[in-house]
């Protein structure tokens, strides 16, 4: 306890230090691949992109970002084993912190393929592992983190098929594609809102402090129904701007009217893209964050039932927003200027099985790769026949990337997890 | 740190627009057969070895763009369409740049030129067997409207009823070289013999012009049907 009594404040510093470098890292790097598919197939400038992330990153980080985070805080390691030694606690999530935003650094100047939560959840494995003790760990919950991994790129790459076949069907292949188009891009749209909405009423209101109830008996039912009429305000306003959309003859392509009309829903689809990638990715920051500072404040105790303080998500939202201003928007060029062969048709499809897939994942606590889900989603409409050229070595290159990823954010953890023990004490 | 980009990296360079081009270039040198028979016709050599100039220079464009086709088409690419059936798609479409810079060669080596009275026929034969080469670059450019309605439905269909006049125009052809050849097997007698067979060598060749353009439309078909 004396420890934390007398270095609680340092460690406050650092934790906070430690999360906000991850969370810009995050947003320097990670965002780009969320935001460069809608700059690729030119549905968004760069701009229009970094605004969109700006607003929705923070709005999913704070408005549903609170499971994920609880994930990382208190869900891998179990807190009771540690209850005499709140300090290995503290040294653990700080080397953690430490040891993913190193390898991050490392990994992007050497221009190896990484992924943030991949790196923070080995960290923590690892430094519990080998620092603590092999019981520390709630592997069963190791264990769903690692089957969601697989599952997540599946499930997405399964919806966005589908979500294309359905444009196939019902846009694509009719006599007016185009006015087709007009008439039942609405419908998705609709689909971005309730989603986004239903997330927010169901996991993020709470902790904002408002209580909704619309009399439909159960919180779930009223979150249905006010999701329901958000999604309907989302599509009428969705469908005012398609108004604005002109067809123009155009002989080199018949369907290039059909696609700028999909570019105005992929303006949706990137919000909601932006909003789960928020959800998810910043929890890889704040989650030990929010570990030591709750230590720290209970003065050494830990407590697995202490609600977390929010301005800890604020820290991980704006240093997200700090990572895509300085840094992120010139990745996004270069990921977009790579991307050019997908067109907004598919593009939105990819997202919006990406962006579903991400939102119930945060939903339900699970820490997943962004990237690999949308890569998976990417996939699944390529095996819908509707991408010209997609690389395969890649999905050797994700398996690769974890197979590396967790040894070494795992090694650096307990590196710095001795380090840091040596240099302020152990009880 | 672009390197470390996994989305960046998941896309490879589409093969539509690449064969897309090398059809039209290729058809550009089957295109110029027709002005170099006239120009032998008119018995101007000048016009005609610039012509053969350049349908030698498409023909080598066309190598160079199916080569590049060929080294973007690597194994791990995962293509709406089998990777095979694009390969022998270009494949084809490189036969009919070669078999027009094959007559090109055998009329400037020979200074060849059809006796006055089989001109206008010959002339005829010319454009009716460059003519589906033509109408397979039309359906070669319905390529990128197929993969975005993903190689299905109603254009397949119109892709099919392209190819089914380019079948007809090449039908057209061989009934052509029929009559041209009796005409031709009535006047051998009075002709020099290499000549007489150089003449049936290239009325032969333009039919191949015809059937490779028709090949290329059944690889078309072949790509298309699932």
């Amino acid at each position: 306890m004396e420890i934390i009594a007398q270095h609680g404040t340092t460690f406050m510093v650092l934790a906070c230090l430690f999360g906000f470098f991850m969370a810009w890292g995050i947003g320097a790097n990670d965002v780009a691949n969320a935001m460069g598919t809608s700059v690729g197939s030119r549905a968004l400038t760069i701009t229009q992109a970094i605004i969109i992330a700006m607003i929705f990153e923070f709005a999913g980080a704070y408005l549903a970002g609170g499971e994920v985070t609880a994930t990382i805080r208190k869900g891998i390691i179990d807190a009771e084993v540690m209850a005499g030694h709140p300090e290995l606690m503290v040294y653990g999530m700080l080397a953690s912190l430490l040891a993913a935003a190193t390898w991050l650094l490392i990994a992007s100047v050497q221009g190896w393929p990484v992924s943030t939560t991949h790196s923070i959840v080995g960290a923590i494995v690892g430094f519990a592992a080998v620092g603590i003790s092999v019981e520390a760990i709630h592997w069963d919950k190791v264990g769903s983190i690692v089957a969601s991994w697989v599952v997540s790129p599946l499930m997405a790459g399964t919806i966005s098929y589908w979500l294309f076949i359905s444009v196939k069907y019902l846009i694509l292949d009719t006599d007016d594609p185009f006015h087709r188009a007009k008439r039942i891009i609405p419908v998705y749209m609709w689909l971005v809102g309730f989603m986004i909405s239903m997330v927010t009423l169901v996991k993020g209101l709470t902790h904002v402090g408002i209580h909704l109830d619309l009399g439909m008996g159960g919180d779930f039912a009223n979150a249905a129904l006010a999701s329901s009429l958000i999604g309907l305000l989302v599509a009428g306003f969705g469908a005012l701007l398609l108004r604005r959309v002109e067809e123009v003859p155009n002989e080199q392509n018949r369907f290039y009217s059909v696609e700028r009309v999909f570019a105005i829903l992929m303006v949706f689809t990137a919000c909601s893209m932006a909003f789960a990638h928020g959800s998810n990715d910043v929890a890889n920051a704040v989650g030990p964050l929010a570990a030591v500072a709750s230590t720290v404040q209970s003065g050494g105790v830990i407590s697995a039932k202490a609600a977390m303080p929010w301005w800890i998500l604020m820290v991980g939202a704006v240093g997200i927003v700090a990572g895509l201003a300085t840094y992120g928007w010139r990745v996004i060029a270069t990921v977009g200027r790579k991307i050019t062969e997908l067109t907004p048709s598919r593009g939105f499809a990819a997202e919006l099985g990406a962006a579903g897939t991400v939102v119930i994942a945060s939903a339900t606590g699970l820490p997943i790769s962004t990237t690999h889900t949308l890569v998976g989603a990417v996939l699944g409409v390529g095996f819908a026949r509707g991408i010209a050229a997609l690389n395969t070595r890649i999905i050797g290159t994700i398996f690769m990337s974890w197979l590396i990823t967790l040894p070494a954010g795992a090694s650096l953890a307990i590196i710095f997890f001795y380090i840091l023990k040596a240099i302020f004490g152990f009880e | 740190m672009a390197g470390s980009n996994i989305l960046g990296n998941l896309f490879g360079r589409s093969p539509i627009g690449p064969i897309q081009e090398h059809m039209q270039v290729a058809n550009q040198a089957v295109q110029l057969l027709p002005a170099l028979m006239r120009a032998t016709a008119a018995e101007d050599w000048d016009t005609a070895r610039a012509l053969h100039k350049e349908i030698e220079q498409a023909e080598r464009a066309a190598d160079k763009l199916k080569r590049s086709v060929r080294r973007h088409l690597p194994k791990s690419l995962f293509l709406p369409v089998p990777r095979s059936d694009l390969l022998s798609l270009v494949s084809m479409q490189d036969s009919v740049a070669n078999t027009a810079r094959d007559v090109a060669v055998i009329i400037i080596g020979r200074n060849m030129r059809f006796p006055e009275s089989l001109q206008e026929a010959v002339l005829e034969y010319t454009e009716a067997c460059c003519a589906p080469s033509n109408q397979a670059l039309l359906a070669i450019q319905e390529l990128d409207e197929l993969l975005e309605v993903g190689f299905s439905g109603r254009e397949v269909k119109l892709v099919e009823a392209m190819l089914k006049q380019l079948d007809k125009m090449e039908r057209r052809t061989d009934k052509m070289a029929i009559d041209l050849c009796a005409k031709l097997f009535k006047l051998e007698s009075d002709l020099p013999p290499v000549d007489v067979m150089f003449y049936y060598r290239v009325l032969s060749l333009l039919g191949t012009v015809a059937d490779d353009a028709e090949a290329v439309g059944d690889r078309l078909q072949v790509l298309m049907a699932k």
